[in-house]
């Protein structure tokens, strides 16, 4: 394994679009080379070697490649978007677009993330220690195809957007969330260890939706079904089962309509 | 126009408005015009080994107005599929961002159709109460000269005129209604089955009646031919057929371009047919069902190739991730019950309306496999190449940026094996359609015709594009491609024609090595008919507007001169 870190020199005066910082880009150069490898500062074309030094050749493949950014990226985006493989440390903040469309490796921002964390992921562990902000692990602008797997775990709260048009994957989110929680999904597991505001699996067709903490406002088109015993990212309990949403399609499975699935901690 | 004047030097020369096959010759440029010969200081571009052509010529692509718009608002997720567009190049050249793949942006659009060396291109279907619209969006389309045809198939004027057989009255409409958008021609889209969308019904054969106007579809094609032709335009009707894209619908295509049949054109623009069939691919189906679906394009062709005075083009299936849009409003809301992805739909009050649904051609799933075959086959059964044009009705059948993996396919029987063997159906699709039996392989000058020569002519500028006689439009492609010694792996012949060597509009270097230097000075083409007043159309027009049938007022109906502030404007003189 071979291990490049990034050092932050400078604040870009717009967003630096850190698309070449994955260790699938990395793969196979030297510090030199990394830093030559191409970003944008709005329209203008810059290099990673414009807002960071370089230290550290990478590995021959993406799999033998550890980034570790050592500082604040609280305005730089698409940070292990699209990787494969190895893995990204980040000790600081992270702009918009950590992990989109990430099909393996690991990310962990040590920090906060923007809004479009792990969008349209189909692989791999994504996880942020601070918060995120919306559209976790959701479908991109206007796509109708979502979250397909992998992990993503915020260990802080998350706002709105969560898991739109999932198809499959988990995303935990350990505190609380905002509003539309798995809207549209055909799949994939949504855990929400804190609160959540409301709307939680508006149209959702399939999957499941585990709530610890309450729902403020529960959907209309969601009926509780029975209630159930329980383990749940380690926690074990007690859960009222509902099914839905009643005002959506469902397919069949032996002869049974599939619903979704949420689950909300019983009152105690 | 570049002043200056420009030798391109030694390439082969492909021209089929003189007949010339691969000659190694020079192409002089003054003043932005092809000339005989230039002075000894022009400057000279090294064409030595390369193919030289006319800048190509689109005779049907959405790219600009109120659908197109529609469609990216409905797909932000287009831009997912942009590719490269964001090279150190772009910026060192000065020129703008680029996004989207089947809808994009007005500067992609112009920028790609220049790296492919196309210099016009016609807007398939303008709404007229939205021309201003259509009109905003070609002037910031860089590059390409371009012109648009409103649509005329379902306009409730024509519709009362042709009821009751008034040819002249309707020749007035399109003569007044073409000054007002700044229109090139004569559109007609699912005519009746439009305006029967706003009843909830179509029309799918030529004889079904449209609701409320008493009139078919045939009798609105015939129509319209016949002003078109007392007016002598230089384009004629240009048709999207009724029945679009449903098994078995060949013969109500063959049904339509048989009103054809017998009618002699009149017009001053050296154009030959009465009527284009566009997008012939969708209208090309056998079959009674999915089930059975199958190409008829040998069957479709076979009665094209003996009707002189008829033109068609592809509208080939590229086999991508796209965007449809048409103003064939209940075929896209059919589209979207087969699909079940996104649908939008617009009404525009007395003239059309439009449908936006993405689609996904997918090369394992049989039916769409078949398209792309049928596609294909109708080009290789063409028997005169001049009126046969190669469209993929971007963005329906896929993005206008595939035709050069059209061309890849119609030039080399391998290619067309290559992608058919991928396909997960592909024995089957074998039996369904005619391609795996056809040998042909098309030719470059096969190929100038289709894209150059050809469409010029059938849009009645076979004197300013298409061709490299003196006197034309200084428009010039040069493509890395050895005329002598053409590269066995057909992969090249795609590659050559994405990215043109050098793309030349009026005499000015716009693309060189593949990358735009340049936004040259693009032009709107519109034609203008001078023709004596009609009292009843004007007082028929005037009330519609003041009555409030139309919900806005006629002084802010017309597309305004500050629109279009590049005019190329071509006068039709109509006595009386």
């Amino acid at each position: 394994m071979a291990t490049v870190t990034l050092k932050p020199t400078k604040v870009p005066e717009l967003i630096f679009e850190g698309y070449s910082i994955t260790p699938d880009v990395f793969a196979g150069k030297t510090a030199a080379q990394i830093a030559a490898l191409p970003g944008h500062e709005g329209k203008i074309h810059v290099t990673i070697g414009d807002f960071f030094t370089v230290s550290g050749n990478a590995g021959a493949t993406a799999a033998d490649t550890d980034i570790v950014i050592d500082g604040d990226c609280t305005r730089v985006k698409y940070i292990g978007s699209k990787m494969t493989a190895g893995t990204v440390t980040l000790n600081g903040n992270a702009d918009m677009y950590v992990g989109g469309w990430m099909k393996g490796g690991k990310i962990h921002v040590k920090g906060n993330v923007d809004s479009f964390c792990g969008i349209q992921m189909e692989g791999g562990e994504l996880t942020v220690d601070g918060d995120a902000k919306n559209h976790v692990g959701c479908a991109y602008r206007g796509d109708w195809r979502g979250m397909k797997g992998g992990t993503i775990r915020i260990k802080g709260s998350a706002g709105n957007d969560i898991g739109t048009f999932m198809l499959g994957g988990t995303i935990i989110i350990e505190k609380n969330a905002f509003i539309h929680v798995s809207t549209h999904a055909e799949g994939g597991t949504v855990i929400i260890k804190g609160d959540v505001e409301g709307r939680v699996g508006g149209q959702m067709v399939k999957g499941e939706m585990y709530v610890l903490g309450e729902i403020k406002f529960m959907m209309p088109g969601y009926q509780k079904v029975d209630t159930v015993e329980k383990e749940v990212d380690g926690v074990k309990a007690r859960f009222d089962h509902y099914i839905g949403d009643l005002g959506e399609r469902h397919g069949k499975s032996k002869g049974q309509v599939v619903y979704a699935n949420l689950y909300v901690k019983t009152a105690a | 126009m570049a002043s200056g004047e420009l030798i391109i030097r030694g390439g082969f020369i492909i021209d089929p408005t003189r007949k010339i096959d691969g000659d190694a010759g020079d192409v002089a440029i003054k003043d932005g015009k092809i000339v005989d010969k230039v002075s000894s200081s022009a400057k000279v571009i090294d064409a030595k080994g390369k193919v030289v052509m006319a800048g190509g010529v689109d005779v049907h692509s959405h790219v600009a107005g109120p659908k197109v718009n529609a469609g990216r608002l409905l797909r932000p997720e287009d831009k997912l599929l942009s590719g490269f567009c964001r090279s150190a190049m772009a910026q060192k050249n000065g020129y703008r961002m680029e996004s989207g793949f089947s809808i994009p942006s007005v500067f992609k659009t112009g920028y790609d159709y220049a790296r492919m060396g196309y210099t016009f291109v016609m807007e398939a279907a303008m709404p007229p109460l939205l021309a201003p619209h259509v009109h905003e969006e070609i002037h910031d389309t860089p590059i390409i000269d371009e012109a648009a045809l409103p649509v005329f198939g379902n306009n409730w004027f024509v519709m009362e005129y042709l009821k009751n057989g008034e040819v002249e009255n309707t020749a007035a409409y399109i003569a007044w209604l073409l000054g007002q958008t700044k229109g090139y021609g004569v559109k007609v889209v699912n005519p009746g089955g439009t305006a029967a969308w706003a009843w909830g019904l179509n029309c799918l054969n030529l004889t079904d009646h449209v609701p409320f106007f008493e009139i078919t579809p045939g009798e609105i094609i015939k129509g319209l031919m016949e002003a078109n032709e007392y007016l002598g335009l230089p384009h004629s009707i240009h048709v999207h057929q009724n029945n679009l894209g449903n098994p078995g619908n060949y013969p109500d295509t063959i049904e339509s371009l048989k009103i054809a049949e017998g009618v002699k054109t009149k017009n001053k623009f050296g154009r030959e047919q009465v009527l284009h069939s566009t997008h012939l691919q969708f209208h090309s189906y056998g079959g009674d069902g999915w089930g059975t679906f199958c190409s008829k394009a040998k069957e479709v062709m076979d009665y094209v190739n003996k009707q002189k005075n008829i033109t068609i083009d592809l509208g080939c299936v590229t086999l991508d991730e796209t965007t449809t849009m048409t103003a064939d409003g209940p075929f896209e809301h059919h589209l979207h019950g087969l699909n079940h992805l996104k649908w939008t739909n617009v009404d525009v009050e007395l003239e059309t309306a439009a449908g936006i649904v993405p689609y996904i051609y997918n090369k394992d799933v049989l039916p769409n496999a078949i398209q792309w075959a049928t596609g294909l086959e109708l080009a290789l059964f063409a028997k005169d190449m001049n009126r046969t044009f190669l469209t993929t009705d971007h963005p329906n059948a896929g993005p206008f940026t595939r035709y050069p993996r059209v061309i890849k396919w119609l030039m080399s029987k391998k290619a067309r094996e290559a992608t058919l063997a991928t396909m997960k159906n592909s024995d089957k699709v074998v039996n369904a359609t005619y391609i795996h039996g056809v040998d042909r392989e098309l030719t470059l000058f096969e190929i100038a015709q289709m894209t150059r020569s050809g469409p010029a002519k059938c849009l009645g500028l076979g004197n300013t594009y298409g061709g490299l006689a003196p006197g034309m439009n200084g428009d010039v492609g040069i493509f890395d491609l050895n005329f002598k010694n053409m590269p066995s792996d057909a992969e090249k012949i795609e590659t050559a024609f994405q990215r043109a060597a050098y793309f030349i509009k009026n005499g000015e270097v716009i693309v060189k090595d593949g990358e735009v230097v340049s936004h040259g000075h693009k032009k709107t083409v519109w034609v203008k008919v001078n023709m004596p007043e009609n009292p009843q159309v004007t007082r028929d027009v005037s009330q519609a507007f003041h009555k409030g049938t139309y919900t806005v007022q006629l002084e802010n109906y017309a597309v305004k001169d500050y629109l279009a502030p590049h005019p190329y404007v071509i006068n039709v003189d109509v006595e009386a």
